[in-house]
């Protein structure tokens, strides 16, 4: 079995969807990081059957919010001294921007691509969000993060 | 405050600062000539990025009848939108220009983009099939006077509702007034968008009803709001054609409805309001289009924070 070390101090990203730690990789711009990052893939777990797993090594400032709107099954381990300090719990964005695009064909985004895809949380119940321009909602189970 | 906002949705502007529109509104009807130079040095810019008629001519009468001088364009052809400026672009040298700006765009969100960028006020005067709110001040203004207040109605609102923006914009400042009662008239395939009905209607509570025929609620309207099949937010002719008779108010369904309700439409009409309803005390949508232009006046002057000298 592949091993992948424990961090001494930084943030595990766990219960990532199985295929789903390369979108959140490029989503946390962990492609521009120059400190040590993991990412690990299909590992075995009771909860989903398989999972990804994100580790970052001592770095514990990143904004970790739009995870919440990715996928709100992740969970998020604080390291410190080899230890978890703290498990945050994922929280919802107030908005989101250049995660998803609008569906719209009438929206404004839709021939000026310059423009960054916003989207503005409207209902925290129904995790609905909607383009801040159009007002078009996104739709999870049509459009795929 | 007002003063340096803008107006892009009709949920804007508070329940508060709409009435101190109108009753600056209500000031400048009632005493033009007081008005006549208070935006004396002001520029206001019309970016209209396709075709109208009532709405820029009635922001450029209202700025001109405050004093004021317009500026802008009437096509996306006549402007650098044809050459692939962007919005954002167009937006920030306007601004270098003129005082407060104006804008139409086929596109919905436009104006919001182009307030993002904006030192200026931007009001939006349409953007696709989204919203309209200077016709919905239009509108509650035009209410508000043939009626007294703004609350305690059944309002039908008739045609394309789906994609009718000036309905959107009116079910939204409406559903803020007490005990409106909303009447949603249309064929299955133009009713309202489902933010509207899930998001507005629904989650306030408020009393509608989605229906087909026109004539089954004619006698317990108070207000009729028709509205025109717009051809240009259809993908296909054939639909458009198959729905655009719809729904026709003429003499026969007038006499069905109640001596005082009043009707009111945005205008242009095709066909669907007869030319002899014109003549009917109830037919109010004239007066609308006058009342747009006092209520556009009384925008302009409180986003740019002019006063009466």
């Amino acid at each position: 079995m592949l091993k992948v070390d424990s961090i001494e101090r930084g943030i595990v990203i766990d219960h990532i969807a199985a295929g789903k730690s390369m979108k959140i990789y490029k989503y946390l711009n962990l492609d521009e990081a120059d400190f040590t990052v993991a990412m690990i893939k299909n590992v075995a777990s009771k909860k989903l059957g398989r999972k990804d797993i994100i580790k970052i090594e001592n770095v514990l400032d990143i904004d970790l919010n739009v995870l919440g709107f990715i996928d709100h099954n992740i969970t998020i381990n604080i390291i410190e001294n080899d230890k978890i300090v703290k498990k945050l719990n994922l929280e919802l964005p107030q908005e989101v921007s250049n995660v998803v695009k609008c569906s719209n064909p009438r929206c404004i985004t839709s021939i000026e691509q310059e423009i960054d895809q916003r989207f503005r949380l409207v209902n925290r119940e129904e995790k609905l969000y909607r383009c801040i321009y159009c007002d078009q909602a996104y739709d999870p189970n049509k459009q795929d993060i | 405050m007002l003063k340096g906002r803008h107006l892009i949705d009709p949920m804007d502007l508070t329940v508060e600062e709409l009435e101190s529109v109108f009753e600056l509104a209500d000031k400048i009807i009632e005493n033009p000539v007081d008005y006549a130079d208070v935006c004396k040095g002001k520029l206001l810019s019309t970016c209209f990025y396709e075709p109208s008629t009532r709405t820029r001519l009635s922001f450029e009468a209202a700025m001109l009848r405050l004093g004021g001088q317009v500026l802008g364009f009437s096509s996306a052809e006549s402007s650098s939108a044809a050459k692939g400026e962007s919005v954002r672009d167009t937006m920030m040298t306007i601004a270098s220009y003129a005082d407060i700006c104006a804008m139409r765009h086929p596109k919905e969100g436009a104006p919001k983009v182009a307030a993002l960028n904006s030192p200026i006020p931007v009001i939006n005067g349409g953007d696709g099939g989204h919203q309209h709110p200077t016709q919905t001040l239009t509108d509650l203004l035009t209410i508000r006077a043939l009626r007294g207040n703004l609350t305690d109605f059944t309002i039908g609102i008739c045609g394309d509702l789906k994609f009718g923006r000036t309905v959107h914009s009116l079910i939204k400042a409406l559903s803020r007034y007490d005990n409106i009662k909303f009447v949603l008239i249309s064929p299955e395939e133009l009713r309202i968008p489902d933010y509207i009905r899930e998001e507005i209607l629904m989650k306030k509570e408020i009393e509608f009803q989605e229906i087909e025929r026109l004539e089954d609620v004619m006698s317990e309207l108070d207000i009729l709001y028709m509205t025109r099949v717009q051809k240009e937010r259809f993908f296909n002719e054939a639909d458009y054609v198959r729905l655009k008779d719809s729904y026709i108010l003429d003499k026969d369904k007038m006499t069905m409805a109640k001596q005082n309700m009043a009707v009111l439409h945005p205008l242009p009409r095709v066909n669907e309001i007869s030319v002899e309803v014109d003549s009917d005390p109830r037919a109010a949508y004239f007066k609308q289009a006058k009342y747009g232009m006092f209520v556009r006046m009384a925008l302009i002057m409180k986003l740019l924070g002019v006063e009466k000298c």
